[in-house]
């Protein structure tokens, strides 16, 4: 299963491992206008229906049952939504069956959803993550993979379980081919935890602080759920005087909030002091088509100002 | 349009042997008798969970696993009788309804959410129609036979209508089967809707009839459309209780247990039927007795 090492973009290695499992492993894969956008930004391999590279209509609310009965039928497709937004016509069967298969008849239904965001840029059509409302349903994973190892991580995942799987994509890691390692320093004033794009503006803003003389943490969140609470990130929120941050591209009223309570959840009463953690998403209201209406993921100004503002409200850095 | 003649071909029951026309007999006293049990449990007490009873629907499922032998079965909440006809075990799904360990899913799948890897029938999730699409891709997936059963009622979701097209574009393995009482729930169809679910499977150019309850017009017809799959049959029905539950508003349009019979006296079986009738409801109220004693 593992595939070549060579370096590869994050599209490169999902085109890869498609082909992969279509070829060698009997595997499917669905989707609408799958050519489209240049064969969905290089991440589909040209391969034909006969191959199992299957185009589905654009009733989206039936293409994810036919995606999960694909599944029963042992095929581990990989589902390609091209807008996490579609999700909403999608999820049912998903939630709704696949994820509820096994624990109501063990009937496993291991199906991989691969669920792409983009930042802003198309109005009310909800570009962004929505990954919430699957981290909100038992029986699933989710996860948001945002290099090539990740997304091999992820992969290796799904072919070793019978897990329902949420692969929450986002158009900015397609050209990726690089890790993005943890930063964890000594003595840091805030940790940040990114998921998905926001992980690009952490990297950036996390710079910025440091030439203001505020030392960060960042942590990548790459496993949404289940979110185990490592001892890494018991320890780096411990070890930072002023509290946490956790960014994500999707609203703020979803899987943000859940992941900040339960991580404050799990620093209370197990001897560790108690620490804020502070959220910024998409907020709470629709995105219009004009640029100033837009309704985007928080950028590096507004991480460092919110880091900046977790600081000074909680008695200043002297 | 509903009646008990609906689409009938005279003499049809001639033209399948004695031992076709019991055995789908034996079947429809099989699920009656079953039902008949589990609204007595249910009276008693015995079941304290919603149960969806196919008590006068028997002959569809009866006819259909007759006709189209070993499909892959995609069915919804009223499905004891599926169960029953495709040659699923009978204690099981009574432990099931009594809430026990033993039951076919474990007492996760009550009456609505039954399922048997034996039999290939995969469970339903609750939201109707789902089953359909699910079908489909299984299908897809496995270039299998495939049964695909709804209710009148949920043959109105888009996903059940478009997924047919889909399994229709892609000449899918499916029998699509509507169990059609005319009701949703207390809704009748004329209330939900004017268009016929048998002219929108034409106009996917699928082959599909519209037909009554008669057992022996359902094999002829689904031996047909099952060498033309995706195919589709629309198969009009009457529920005779509740939909949820064991009472009883009024008496059925028609009564095809009792047509059935005539019919079978009219083929000269009325001896044998009588006979599988009696020793059925014996069979069956022992199974029944006994699993409530445990
Ligand atoms: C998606 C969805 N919508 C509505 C319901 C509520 N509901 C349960 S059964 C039912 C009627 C189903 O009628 P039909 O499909 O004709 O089957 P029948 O009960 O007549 O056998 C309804 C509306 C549901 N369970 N799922
Ligand atoms: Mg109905």
């Amino acid at each position: 299963m593992e595939e070549t090492t060579q370096k590869m973009t994050v599209a490169e290695k999902i085109s890869q491992i498609t082909r992969n499992h279509l070829l060698k492993n009997n595997g499917l894969a669905l989707g609408q206008c799958l050519t489209a956008v240049g064969w969905v930004g290089g991440t589909i391999p040209h391969l034909s229906e006969k191959e199992g590279l299957v185009e589905l209509s654009m009733a989206d609310v039936s293409g994810g049952g036919i995606a999960v009965g694909a599944a029963l039928a042992g095929r581990r497709p990989i589902y390609i939504v091209r807008y996490q937004g579609f999700q909403w016509y999608n999820a049912a069967s998903i939630v709704n069956y696949a994820a509820k298969s096994k624990d109501m008849w063990g009937i496993p239904c291991p199906i991989f959803v691969r669920s792409i965001a983009m930042d802003g840029a198309i109005g009310p059509v909800a570009s962004g993550s929505h990954h919430s409302i699957f981290i909100r349903m038992p029986g699933i994973v989710v996860c948001a993979p945002m290099t090539p190892n990740e997304y091999q991580q992820v992969w290796n995942y799904f072919m070793e379980h019978d897990d329902p799987m949420y692969i929450s994509e986002h158009k900015k890691s397609f050209p990726i081919d690089y890790d993005m390692k943890d930063i964890i320093k000594p003595k840091a004033d805030v940790t940040i935890f990114a998921i998905s794009s926001t992980r690009i503006n952490a990297i950036e803003a996390v710079k910025t602080l440091e030439g203001n003389g505020i030392v960060c943490n960042l942590i990548h969140l790459l496993w949404l759920k289940p979110f185990v609470i490592n001892k890494k990130i018991i320890a780096s929120l411990n070890q930072s005087r002023f509290g946490g941050l956790i960014l994500d591209g999707d609203f703020e009223n979803g899987a943000l909030k859940c992941l900040a309570f339960d991580i404050i959840q799990k620093l209370t009463g197990s001897g560790n002091k108690f620490k804020p953690i502070k959220t910024l998403g998409l907020e709470e209201r629709s995105a219009g088509f004009a640029p100033h209406l837009d309704n985007l993921p928080p950028t590096t100004g507004k991480i460092v100002k919110t880091v900046e503002y977790i600081i000074n409200s909680n008695g200043k850095k002297n | 349009m509903r009646s008990k003649s609906f689409g009938e071909i005279k003499n049809i029951s001639k033209h399948f042997t004695k031992k076709e026309s019991l055995e789908m007999f034996k079947k429809m006293c099989i699920s009656r008798n079953f039902e008949f049990n589990t609204k007595d449990a249910f009276d008693k007490g015995y079941i304290k969970m919603p149960i969806y009873l196919s008590v006068g629907e028997e002959s569809v499922s009866s006819a259909i696993s007759i006709a189209y032998k070993k499909p892959h079965i995609f069915a919804q909440h009223r499905c004891h009788d599926i169960y029953l006809a495709f040659g699923g075990e009978i204690v099981p799904l009574i432990d099931e309804l009594l809430h026990k360990p033993s039951g076919i899913a474990k007492g996760m799948g009550g009456s609505a959410s039954i399922h048997s890897p034996k039999i290939g029938m995969f469970g339903h999730s609750g939201l109707m129609g789902d089953q359909i699409p699910i079908a489909v891709g299984y299908a897809l997936g496995s270039k299998q036979k495939v049964l695909a059963i709804m209710g009148d009622a949920s043959a109105e979701e888009d996903y059940v209508i478009s997924s047919m097209g889909y399994a229709a574009s892609k000449k899918l393995p499916v029998l699509f089967v509507c169990t059609d009482n005319g009701l949703s729930i207390l809704t009748k169809v004329a209330v939900r809707r004017n268009w016929s679910m048998v002219n929108v499977a034409k106009a996917f150019g699928m082959d599909a009839v519209e037909i009554t309850d008669d057992p022996w017009l359902i094999m002829h017809h689904v031996k047909k459309l099952a060498k033309n799959l995706p195919s589709f049959i629309n198969i009009h029905t009457t529920r005779v209780l509740w939909h949820n539950g064991t009472g009883q508003d009024s008496e059925p349009e028609w009564d095809r247990f009792k047509i059935v019979k005539e019919d079978l006296k009219n083929l000269g079986l009325e001896k044998q039927a009588l006979k599988i009738e009696q020793e059925t409801k014996e069979f069956i109220d022992k199974l029944w007795k006994k699993q409530l004693k445990k």
